[in-house]
């Protein structure tokens, strides 16, 4: 029972993470509920079909299917993220005044809703497959069933919990900072998702490792620990990673922060004109 | 973007051929009852190889190893090929994330 709950909270964890985040960072953002919930439920769908096909994903590609289709999950959802970041920096001090005035929405421009709904699918689906896998494999061996879906139960609640304190957190923060302060987070989470995204491409022979021995820190802060965990989804913190994920890492900051402030050039541009 | 579109197309590629590659060349493992037999296997070092960990309990397990930066779950009843290496000669434990206290292991790369 133990051992499901912790499995359970781990992936639960990831996920809730990311939901909570994009919560706060579409705060004011018009039916972003709906958008939110809507993501969460396509992502669970998603999430059972991939589990009951996950043999067939993992027989393409001579046998990397698996790793290729984790890193195009992820890859996407950076893609997503930058996205957001990008439309952000353009719309981010009008959300700031309109989530103030808590009555009106934006109405201008295209709002992210969709974008940040896929964000949040492709996490709820990513880690919910490995969840269905686990469970329905354990139930159909049928071991202790009740304590296993005891555990399950444990490990969920636990995930939706740390995701809800992270969401209360970020509400503390003033509206003035709260969208920099978010910004900053996705920019962290998504450099740590392509860096996952690398792993498994180098995983699958795809990219070289670039180094297997850069750094360790296993023994001072084991990503398999609660807080080891959920540095690894906030800032992408690996205790012993791999050449290429550092390198994707700081690639990823760096494009998506130099993305950001062309936008902010072309904006100052035309105040300016 | 280029390397990530050159990515995908070779992943395309090689999908249409991967059914004749599943084939046991390289190392087999197997999961009996929550444990990998053999648990200790040899392995050359410095080059790279195919392992072949066929999962015969109906339960999932997930094969891990930090040492060996390798992670990847295996449904009941299936197998996966999980390629490793080059490695330098020395002992790389792995575990089954699932049942890590009787899913133990080793590689030996000499």
């Amino acid at each position: 029972m133990f051992g499901a709950a912790i499995i359970v909270f781990r992936e639960v964890l990831e996920a809730a993470l990311i939901v909570s985040l994009v919560l706060a960072a579409t705060r004011g953002i018009a039916k972003r509920g709906y958008w939110i919930s809507a993501g969460v439920l396509g992502g669970l769908i998603v999430a059972g079909l991939v589990a009951l096909i996950a043999d067939v994903i993992s027989a393409f590609a001579a046998g990397m299917g698996l790793e290729l289709f984790n890193a195009l999950v992820l890859f996407a959802a950076v893609l997503m993220l930058s996205w957001h970041l990008i439309w952000m920096q353009k719309h981010g001090a009008e959300m700031a005044r309109q989530v103030k005035n808590v009555s009106h929405s934006i109405a201008e421009g295209e709002t992210p809703k969709h974008v940040m709904a896929i964000v949040v699918g492709l996490a709820v689906m990513r880690e919910g497959a490995e969840v269905v896998l686990f469970m329905n494999g354990m139930l159909a061996a049928g071991s202790q069933s009740m304590a296993m879906l005891s555990g399950a139960a444990i490990g969920l609640l636990g995930g939706f919990l740390m995701g809800t304190a992270l969401y209360m957190g970020l509400l503390r923060i003033p509206t003035r900072y709260l969208f920099r302060v978010t910004g900053v987070m996705i920019l962290l989470l998504a450099a740590g998702l392509a860096a996952q995204g690398a792993f498994f491409l180098a995983q699958a022979d795809y990219l070289p490792a670039l180094g297997y021995d850069i750094w360790n820190t296993s023994s001072l802060l084991s990503e398999k620990s609660v807080f080891g965990s959920i540095l690894h989804i906030l800032i992408g913190y690996v205790a012993n990673p791999t050449g290429i994920q550092i390198l994707f890492y700081f690639a990823t900051l760096l494009i998506i922060w130099g993305m950001t402030r062309l936008v902010n050039r072309s904006k100052g541009n035309i105040v300016a004109s | 973007m280029l390397r990530f579109i050159q990515i995908l197309l070779s992943g395309l590629a090689t999908l249409f051929v991967s059914q004749s590659l599943m084939a046991a060349d390289g190392y087999t493992l197997h999961i009996k009852d929550h444990q990998f037999i053999p648990s200790e296997l040899s392995v050359p070092a410095n080059t790279k190889f195919k392992l072949n960990v066929f999962n015969d309990d109906a339960t999932p397990e997930e094969f891990e190893s930090e040492k060996l930066h390798r992670e990847k779950v295996i449904k009941g009843k299936s197998q996966a090929i999980i390629l490793i290496g080059p490695l330098k000669p020395g002992v790389y434990s792995f575990v089954g994330e699932f049942h890590e206290e009787s899913a133990r292991g080793q590689l030996i790369a000499k």
